[in-house]
């Protein structure tokens, strides 16, 4: 009974992380601008690999996978979120700027990141 | 007799002459570097996909599994990979010298100075002109 | 593709995609090594090599492909099927490995026996090819005493402002280098071993450069001491096999080493593998400290 509830619920994280893996993939594609697609590859890495890795948790056969999985999801959640920090700040520190849309009244001067 | 059974040496050949145009085609030494590592790994999945067997594990003595991968290819491809980030590492900080020296990486700058040092020694050598200071020779030849 | 960055992250990209190719092909320690060396270090080198060097390329003139390809796939006809396990490669040796290896060296890991006691002498030459890569990029750039003394004073300080990275690096700095150790020592149970523990361990400490600075780092790690672990990584794996040949056995047959030949395999992969872990991460160290001295160098030059 309690192995079929870890059964199904760990299919509905492995799905749904994999549809975050997907979305965060097209995003990544189509995207307009550079800080929208670093915005999709952390949410790859967070919400996709995060809720897969939960989804593997619960089939862990012993508590030492348990423990070494835990510990990947919160090494990985780390480095992916610094690593968008990271490259949005550089990218900032060279001089790209966000796509901003135009309201009526506001100086539009501000060249759209076309990278 | 059943061709199919082989396409895991067809890609090895394809990423092989991949690697190999790359080598020969660019003339950027950074892009030559990058064309040699692809050939490596070509060479590593050759080796490594003769040793897979289907239906068995990874080479880790278990008691739930009695068919195992063979290890010898692994520790080849273990040695082959360490070798190629040596010889990557040299590679690069040659490219790194000639950057500094010529002023360029692409081959035909390079080749074209060295033309240059060459006939300028000869000359030098045959007594013919005095050591110049300036680049302003006619390659003739 | 004219800029060099990008065929840089392709390759970085294409070197891990190869590591997931390689764990779907059972080589779980190649995958590893492929992971940590193609998809990291390489990258890193290309990257510092990308800092000195002009970043974009002029457009070149192809030329015709050849028709070699024609006949190499014409030479892979006779080869055996892809996963046949009645392979001829699979024969002779590789089925003694797989089953002496318990009795004989008691370690799970059949790469790990493999690579350090049956074929120990094979590794022993591939520690040596890393030194050699060492010397080679030290003695290529060097750096001369002049620009020592110059740039004493003037330290590189680009990363104050990154709060946020400064903060979660040093959190992660410390489990990336207590989970080098621990591939390093746990390489006889699961994948790992000496390669790739030196390899991660190097990372860890080019992460800390890269966000403090390169002569906080060297302020810790000495360029000298570092120059001279390189080779204790190399003399004590020597120096193991010559125990070995004073205690009456062969050279780098450790079952001499103690009471019992399995307790002696034991004490001879740690000691070896120990070996390789510190010639591998002292060497990266030193060419990742070589490169970035250059670049300061340029920096300061210009």
């Amino acid at each position: 009974m309690i192995e079929t509830l870890l059964d199904i619920l760990s299919w509905i994280l492995l799905l749904s992380g994999s549809f975050f893996c997907l979305t965060g993939a097209l995003g990544l594609l189509r995207f307009p601008d550079f800080f929208t697609r670093t915005h999709a590859t952390g949410i790859t890495d967070t919400m996709g690999a995060g809720l897969i890795l939960i989804g593997l948790m619960l089939q862990a056969s012993n508590w030492i996978v348990f423990a070494k999985l835990i510990i990947i999801t919160l090494f990985s959640f780390m480095a992916a979120t610094t690593a968008c920090h990271a490259m949005s700040k550089a990218a900032i520190k060279s001089g790209l700027k966000p796509q901003i849309k135009d309201h009526p009244g506001r100086d539009s001067e501000e060249q759209p990141s076309k990278l | 007799m059943n061709i199919l059974g082989l396409y895991n040496y067809w890609i090895v050949v394809i990423l092989m002459l991949i690697g190999f145009y790359i080598v020969i085609a660019h003339e950027n030494l950074v892009k030559k570097l990058v064309g040699l590592a692809i050939f490596q790994t070509s060479v590593f999945f050759l080796y490594i996909s003769m040793g897979k067997i289907t239906g068995a594990t990874a080479p880790i003595l278990d008691k739930q599994w009695q068919l195992y991968s063979n290890p010898l290819p692994h520790v080849l491809i273990l040695t082959a990979i360490v070798v190629g980030i040596a010889t990557t590492a040299l590679g690069l900080s040659l490219v790194v010298r000639i950057q500094e020296a010529y002023g360029s990486i692409e081959e035909n700058d390079i080749q074209i100075q060295d033309t240059q040092d060459q006939f300028e020694c000869q000359l030098e050598a045959y007594g013919v002109q005095e050591k110049l200071t300036t680049f302003d020779q006619d390659l003739d030849e | 593709m004219g800029d060099l960055f990008a065929v840089v992250m392709l390759s970085g990209i294409y070197s891990l995609l190869s590591a997931a190719l390689f764990l779907d092909l059972h080589a779980v320690d190649v995958a590893f090594t492929e992971a940590s060396v193609g998809a990291g270090i390489s990258t890193l080198l290309f990257l510092a090599t990308l800092k000195l060097v002009p970043r974009y390329d002029k457009k070149s003139r192809y030329k015709p492909t050849l028709a070699t390809g024609a006949l190499l796939i014409y030479g892979t006809l006779d080869m055996p099927h892809f996963g046949k396990a009645d392979a001829p490669v699979h024969e002779h040796v590789a089925p003694r490995y797989l089953n002496e290896s318990m009795e004989e060296i008691g370690v799970p890991n059949v790469v790990t026996s493999v690579l350090a006691s049956y074929r120990g002498f094979d590794t022993l030459g591939e520690t040596l090819v890393i030194f050699t890569a060492g010397i080679g990029v030290m003695s290529l750039l060097r750096i001369s005493r002049q620009a020592k003394e110059e740039s004493k004073s003037k330290t590189p300080a680009d990363m104050q402002q990154q709060v946020i990275l400064r903060v979660v690096a040093k959190m992660m700095i410390p489990l990336i280098l207590i989970f080098a150790l621990y591939v390093q020592f746990h390489g006889d149970y699961g994948p790992g071993g000496g390669f790739q523990a030196g390899v991660i361990f190097a990372a860890g400490i080019i992460l800390y450069t890269m966000l403090f600075g390169l002569s906080t780092a060297q302020k810790i790690f000495n360029r000298k001491v570092l120059e001279l672990f390189t080779a204790i990584g190399v003399f004590l794996y020597a120096s193991v096999g010559f125990a070995c040949l004073f205690m009456g056995g062969n050279f780098l047959d450790y079952s001499v080493l103690r009471h019992d030949p399995v307790h002696g395999q034991h004490l001879g992969i740690l000691l070896v593998e120990l070996g390789v872990g510190i010639t591998v991460a002292s060497v990266m160290m030193t060419i990742f400290f070589k490169f970035t001295w250059r670049t300061v160098k340029h920096k300061y030059n210009q």
